[in-house]
C-alpha cells in the first residue's frame, strides 16, 4: 500500500512539473514583449535592458524556468502589468476563496440532491421514479450552466424577486448574507454536477443492490433503510469519491462561468479579465491553480481508496 | 395402495402449538410436530414457473434436504420462504411456519422479529454474503444488537461466545477482522454464528460448503449440524450431493427443474428410491470411484421447452405415453411420498 | 444453485427479436435525432431560412419583443434574433466540426501512441495525457485563447486543443484492448512490420468507437465554445453567435429576456437532443456498454 502511495505520489508530481512548463511556456508564447508591456509606449533601450535584466529575461530559457518554478512556489508571482498588485496577495485573499466557497458549496449540494435521487432510482429501478429522475439527471447534465443561472435569475430576481441577484458576499464576514447571495450561484453550478452524480451513484447502487451481501443483510432481519443506507451505501462511496474527484476539473470550469452569470469576484472573473487585458501573469496563475487544485484532489482521492475499501488495503 | 396426500396438507394447521400429532404421512419421523408445512409453493419468473407446485413439511428439530441438479429450484425455495424474491419473481401457495399462517404473504414489515431471529439462512458464498465494508464484528454485534437489544458491551461479549462456539480460534482477534482477511472456511464459520446469533428456530442453510474446499466442507456441515442440534432447531439443507444428504439429514426432498420428485426419511429414499430421478441420482453417486462420474443424460431443460406433465419425462428411462402430459400427484408409497405414474418397484 | 443464470438464453432469444429498428425502440432517441438534424439544416441553409441578415441593424425595431415581424423578437441593436440564431447554429457547428477534427486528430495520435508504446515512453506519455486532462476543457481554452487572440477561427482551434486530452484518453484504451487481442498478437509474431500492424489491424478497429466518442463530444465542443462566448473572450461581436447572444441579453433580463432566452433555449435544446442521442448511440454501439443493458 505504502509502495502504492509512494507510486502515486511520484507520478503526481511529474505531472505537476508538466503542467508547470506548459504554464510557463504559456508566458513565452503570448504575443507581445513582457518588458515593453510594462515600460509603456514610451522607453529608452537603456531601461529596456535594464528591467529584462531585472526580470531575468535575459537568462537562457531553461533557467528561467527554474527561477519562475521557484518563484512561484514560494508565493512570489510577481505583480499585475497594470494594476501593479501583488498577484498572490490577491489570488490567495480575493479570487480563491470565492471560487473555493462557489465550488464548495456547488458540490455539498449536488451531493445531498444527487445521492438520495440516485438511490431512490436505483430501489426503484424501471419505475415511474427513476424514468423521471434519469430524464432529469440527463437535462441537468446537458443544460449549458451560464444560461440556467440566467434564467434563476430572471426567475427568482425579476418574476418572484426573493434571492439577491449579484455579487458576492462573503460568509465568514456575513454568514447569512453570503448563504444567501450563493444560494442561487451554487444552485447553478451543482445542477451539471447533481445529474452527474445520479447517475453515478444508482449504477453502483443497481450492482451492489444485486450482491448476495445486501440479499445476506435483508435475510438477517437488517431493515429496509438499513440495508440501502448502511449496507449498499458504504460499498458504493469509492465510485463516488472517484465522480467527484475526475468531475472537479468540470466543476472548477463550470465556476468560472457561474461567477461571470453572477458577479462573483472569483478565478473565473480574473481569468476573463486577465485574458481581455492581456495579464498573462494572471492568465498563467489561474492556469496553475486550477490544474494544481484538481490533481491533488485526484491524488488525495486515489490514496483515499484503501480507506473507503478495506479490500485495498495491505493485508 | 396409493392415495393422494396433497388434500390433506391443504387443512389448516392449528395456529399455535397444539399437542403434536402424528405426522399422517411419514410415520417413525422424529417429532412430528410440524414447524413449517409448505404447500403448493409456485414462483413464476417471467411467464417461466421455475418452482412448481412444491409442498412438504418439516418437524421440530428435524434436519431436512432438498437435493437436485443445478437450476432444480432448491436455493429458490430457501429464498421464496425468506421473501428474498419480492419485486424479483412471483410467489404463491402457502407456508405455515409455527404460529404464522403463512410466510409467503407477509410485506415487507412483518418481517420484523421474523428474519434473522426466528428463521435464518446460512448462504452458499459466504465470502460474497458477507459485507466487504464492515468487519466480522460489526456485521455480528449489530444483529445482536438490532434483533436482542443487548448493549454493545453485552453483545461483544456474546458475539466472541459465539464465534468461540462455532470453532473460529483467537476470536477476541477476529472481532476487527474484515471478511476478506478471513479463508473461505472461517467466513463460512462466522455466517453460522451470525444465522445463529439469535437461536433461530429454523435454518436454511443454502448449499454452505459449495463454495470450499473439500477437506473443509465436512467439518462446516458438522458444525451446522451440532449447532442446531444443540439448539433445538430444524434445519433445511440445500444440497445438490445425495449421498451427503443422507448421511447428514433425517430427510430428504428431490427436486427436478422445479417439481418435487420423491420425498422421505433418508435412509429410505436412498436405500430403495423409487423414483427414476433418484435412482438417477443415486447411480451417479455410488459409481464415483468405480466409473467416471456417470451424470444423468442431458440435463434440465430449457424452462421454455418443459413437458406440461412430468418435467422429467423427456428424460426418463421409464416414461409412459401419460408422463409428459399428465402430472403424476404425489402419493405414498413404501414409506415416502412419490410422484411418479410408473415407479419403480423395489429391490 | 439459484434459477437466475439458468433463464438467460430464452431472454437473449427474445432480446433478439425485439432487435427491430433503433428508431422505434428508443422514441426520445428518434425525436433528438431529429432535432439535431434540424439544427444541422438550419446551420446548412441559414440564408435561405433565415428571414432576416443576421446583423443587419435597426434603430426602429430595437428589442421589439417576440411576435410580428420578428418571430423571436429582435436585441438592443435591433438584430432579428430569429436569424441570428439560425446563423448562430452554422458557427455553432462549424466551430465544433473543427474543434472535434484537431481533438480526434491529436487525440488518435497522442493515444494510439502511449497505447502502442511501453516502457518508460508509455509511462511519460501518460503523465502528459494525464497533464492535459488536469486542465478543464474551459480552462485549456481560455489559455489558448490568451495567446492566439479572439475569432471564431481561434476559437475552434483553442476548443480543439481542449479536447485532445480526453480523445487521447479513449483511444489510448480502444487501442490496449484491440491489441490485447489474439489478432494483433498473431500478427506480431508473423513479423509484419510495426506500421502495418497499425495501419491494418489496429486503426480499422478504432476508428467506430472514435465515431462514437465524436458523437458524444459534439455538444462538449459547442458547450465550451459557446462558454468562452459567453465569457466575451470567444468569438467578437457582431458575429451571430448563440454565446455571445446570451452574454449580450444578460443585462436586459428584467424588461427582454427573449434576448438571452431564445438563444438559451436553442443552445440548451441541440445540447440536451445530442446528448440523447449521444446516450443512445453509446448504450447501442459501444462494447464498453453492452451488457450493462
Amino acid at each position: 500500500m505504502l509502495r502504492q502511495a509512494s507510486a502515486k505520489i511520484f507520478q503526481t508530481l511529474v505531472v505537476l512539473v508538466i503542467v508547470s512548463i506548459a504554464s510557463f511556456s504559456l508566458l513565452k508564447l503570448a504575443p507581445g514583449d513582457p518588458v515593453v508591456l510594462m515600460l509603456g509606449s514610451e522607453y529608452s533601450q537603456d531601461s529596456y535592458d535594464e528591467l529584462q535584466a531585472q526580470l531575468g529575461l535575459d537568462q537562457p530559457v531553461a533557467l528561467q524556468y527554474v527561477r519562475w518554478l521557484r518563484d512561484f512556489v514560494t508565493g512570489d508571482w510577481g505583480n499585475s502589468y497594470v494594476a501593479k498588485t501583488d498577484i498572490f496577495a490577491f489570488v490567495v485573499t480575493q479570487a480563491l476563496p470565492v471560487t473555493l466557497t462557489l465550488t464548495a458549496c456547488a458540490i455539498v449540494l449536488a451531493i445531498l440532491i444527487g445521492v438520495p435521487l440516485g438511490v431512490v432510482s436505483a430501489v426503484r429501478k424501471d419505475s415511474a421514479w427513476d424514468v423521471g429522475i434519469a430524464a432529469f439527471a440527463l437535462t441537468g447534465t446537458a443544460f449549458p450552466s451560464f444560461f440556467l443561472g440566467i434564467v434563476l435569475i430572471w426567475f427568482f430576481a425579476v418574476k418572484v424577486g426573493f434571492f439577491p441577484v449579484m455579487g458576492f458576499v462573503a460568509p465568514w464576514e456575513d454568514f447569512w448574507s453570503g448563504m444567501l447571495h450563493l444560494v442561487l450561484p451554487a444552485l447553478t453550478l451543482s445542477t451539471f454536477f447533481i445529474g452527474m452524480i445520479v447517475r453515478v451513484t444508482r449504477a453502483a447502487m443497481v450492482e451492489v443492490l444485486e450482491q448476495p451481501y445486501i440479499t445476506a443483510a435483508i435475510a438477517r432481519g437488517e431493515p429496509h433503510r438499513r440495508v440501502i443506507w448502511v449496507h449498499g451505501f458504504r460499498n458504493i462511496l469509492m465510485p463516488l469519491v472517484t465522480v467527484i474527484g475526475l468531475q472537479l476539473g468540470a466543476i472548477l470550469q463550470g465556476a468560472v462561468l457561474t461567477e461571470t452569470v453572477f458577479s462573483l469576484p472569483g478565478l473565473g472573473q480574473m481569468l476573463t479579465g486577465a485574458v481581455l487585458g492581456r495579464e498573462y501573469v494572471l492568465v498563467q496563475a489561474g492556469v496553475m491553480l486550477t490544474a494544481t487544485l484538481f490533481i491533488l484532489v485526484n491524488l488525495a482521492v486515489d490514496l483515499s481508496y484503501p480507506f473507503l475499501d478495506p479490500r485495498l488495503r495491505a493485508r | 395402495m396409493t392415495h393422494t396426500i396433497l388434500p390433506e396438507m391443504i387443512v389448516p394447521r392449528p395456529l399455535s402449538r397444539g399437542p403434536a400429532s402424528p405426522d399422517p404421512y411419514l410415520p417413525g419421523t422424529p417429532g412430528s410436530d410440524p414447524l413449517l408445512t409448505v404447500t403448493g409453493l409456485t414462483v413464476y419468473r417471467g411467464s417461466r414457473r421455475i418452482l412448481d407446485d412444491v409442498s412438504f413439511t418439516l418437524a421440530r428439530g428435524e434436519t431436512l434436504a432438498l437435493v437436485g441438479e443445478s437450476g432444480a429450484g432448491k436455493s429458490t425455495i430457501a429464498s421464496a420462504l425468506m421473501g428474498l424474491l419480492a419485486g424479483r419473481a412471483r410467489v404463491t401457495g402457502q407456508a405455515a411456519f409455527d404460529d404464522v399462517p403463512d410466510l409467503l404473504a407477509i410485506t415487507s414489515k412483518g418481517w420484523s422479529g421474523l428474519r434473522g431471529q426466528r428463521i435464518a439462512m446460512i448462504f452458499q458464498d459466504a465470502g460474497a454474503a458477507l459485507n466487504p465494508c464492515f468487519t466480522v464484528g460489526s456485521q455480528l454485534t449489530s444483529v445482536l444488537r438490532r434483533q436482542l437489544g443487548l448493549d454493545r458491551a453485552t453483545a461483544r461479549q456474546r458475539a466472541v461466545t459465539l464465534l468461540d462456539s462455532v470453532g473460529l480460534n483467537d476470536a477476541a482477534a477476529r472481532m476487527s477482522a474484515y471478511p476478506h482477511q478471513l479463508s473461505g472456511g472461517m467466513q463460512q464459520r462466522v455466517m453460522v454464528a451470525i444465522a445463529l446469533a439469535c437461536d433461530p428456530d429454523l435454518l436454511f442453510a443454502d448449499e454452505p460448503t459449495s463454495a470450499l474446499d473439500v477437506t473443509i466442507q465436512a467439518q462446516i456441515v458438522r458444525l451446522i449440524l451440532d449447532q442446531t442440534r444443540a439448539k433445538g432447531a430444524s434445519c433445511v439443507f440445500v444440497l445438490h450431493d445425495l449421498a451427503l444428504a443422507s448421511q447428514t439429514c433425517d430427510r430428504i426432498v428431490v427436486l427436478y427443474a422445479g417439481q418435487v420428485m420423491e420425498s422421505g426419511p433418508s435412509d429410505v429414499v436412498l436405500n430403495d428410491p423409487r423414483h427414476p430421478y433418484t435412482r438417477l441420482l443415486k447411480s451417479c453417486v455410488i459409481e464415483i470411484g468405480t466409473h467416471d462420474l456417470d451424470p444423468p443424460d442431458g440435463s434440465v431443460p430449457g424452462y421454455d421447452d418443459l413437458p406440461g406433465g412430468c418435467r422429467f419425462a423427456t428424460r426418463c428411462p421409464r416414461r409412459l405415453p401419460r408422463c409428459a402430459a399428465e402430472r403424476p400427484p404425489l402419493t405414498t408409497l413404501a414409506g415416502r411420498s412419490l410422484a411418479c405414474w410408473n415407479p419403480e418397484t423395489g429391490e | 444453485m439459484t434459477m437466475t443464470d439458468d433463464p438467460i438464453a430464452p431472454q437473449r432469444r427474445a432480446r433478439k427479436q425485439a432487435r427491430r429498428s433503433m428508431f422505434i425502440r428508443r422514441p426520445f432517441f428518434t425525436v433528438s435525432l431529429i432535432v439535431a438534424v434540424g439544427f444541422v439544416a438550419c446551420a446548412v441553409f441559414a440564408p435561405l431560412i433565415a428571414p432576416y441578415d443576421p446583423v443587419q441593424q435597426s434603430i426602429t425595431a430595437m428589442m421589439a419583443p417576440p411576435g410580428g415581424a420578428h418571430l423571436l423578437g429582435t436585441d438592443s441593436y435591433g438584430q432579428d434574433i430569429l436569424s441570428r440564431i439560425i446563423y448562430g447554429a452554422r458557427y455553432a457547428l462549424l466551430i465544433a466540426f473543427f474543434a472535434i477534427l484537431i481533438g480526434a486528430t491529436g487525440g488518435l495520435i497522442l493515444g494510439t501512441a502511449a497505447g502502442l508504446t511501453t516502457g518508460w515512453v508509455e509511462w511519460v506519455l501518460l503523465r502528459v495525457i494525464d497533464s492535459i486532462l488536469a486542465l478543464p476543457s474551459l480552462i485549456l481554452a481560455i489559455a489558448v485563447i490568451a495567446i492566439l487572440g479572439q475569432g471564431v477561427d481561434k476559437v475552434a482551434i483553442a476548443v480543439g486543443i481542449s479536447m485532445i486530452g480526453p480523445f487521447a484518453r479513449t483511444v489510448r484504451s480502444d487501442v490496449l484492448q484491440v491489441s490485447s487481442q489474439l489478432f494483433v498478437e498473431a500478427a506480431g509474431l508473423m513479423s509484419i512490420t510495426r506500421l502495418t500492424v497499425i495501419w491494418r489491424h489496429i486503426l480499422p478497429n478504432i476508428v467506430f468507437p472514435l465515431g462514437v466518442q465524436i458523437t458524444v463530444r459534439v455538444s462538449e465542443a459547442i458547450l465550451v465554445s459557446s462558454s468562452l462566448s459567453f465569457l466575451g473572450i470567444g468569438v467578437t461581436p457582431p458575429t451571430p453567435d448563440w454565446g455571445l447572444m446570451i452574454a449580450e441579453g444578460r443585462g436586459f433580463v428584467s424588461f427582454a429576456p427573449w434576448m438571452s432566452g431564445m438563444p438559451g433555449i436553442a443552445l440548451a435544446l441541440l445540447l440536451i437532443a445530442l446528448a440523447i442521442v449521444g446516450d443512445g448511440i453509446r448504450e447501442e454501439f459501444d462494447p464498453k456498454m453492452r451488457g450493462h443493458q
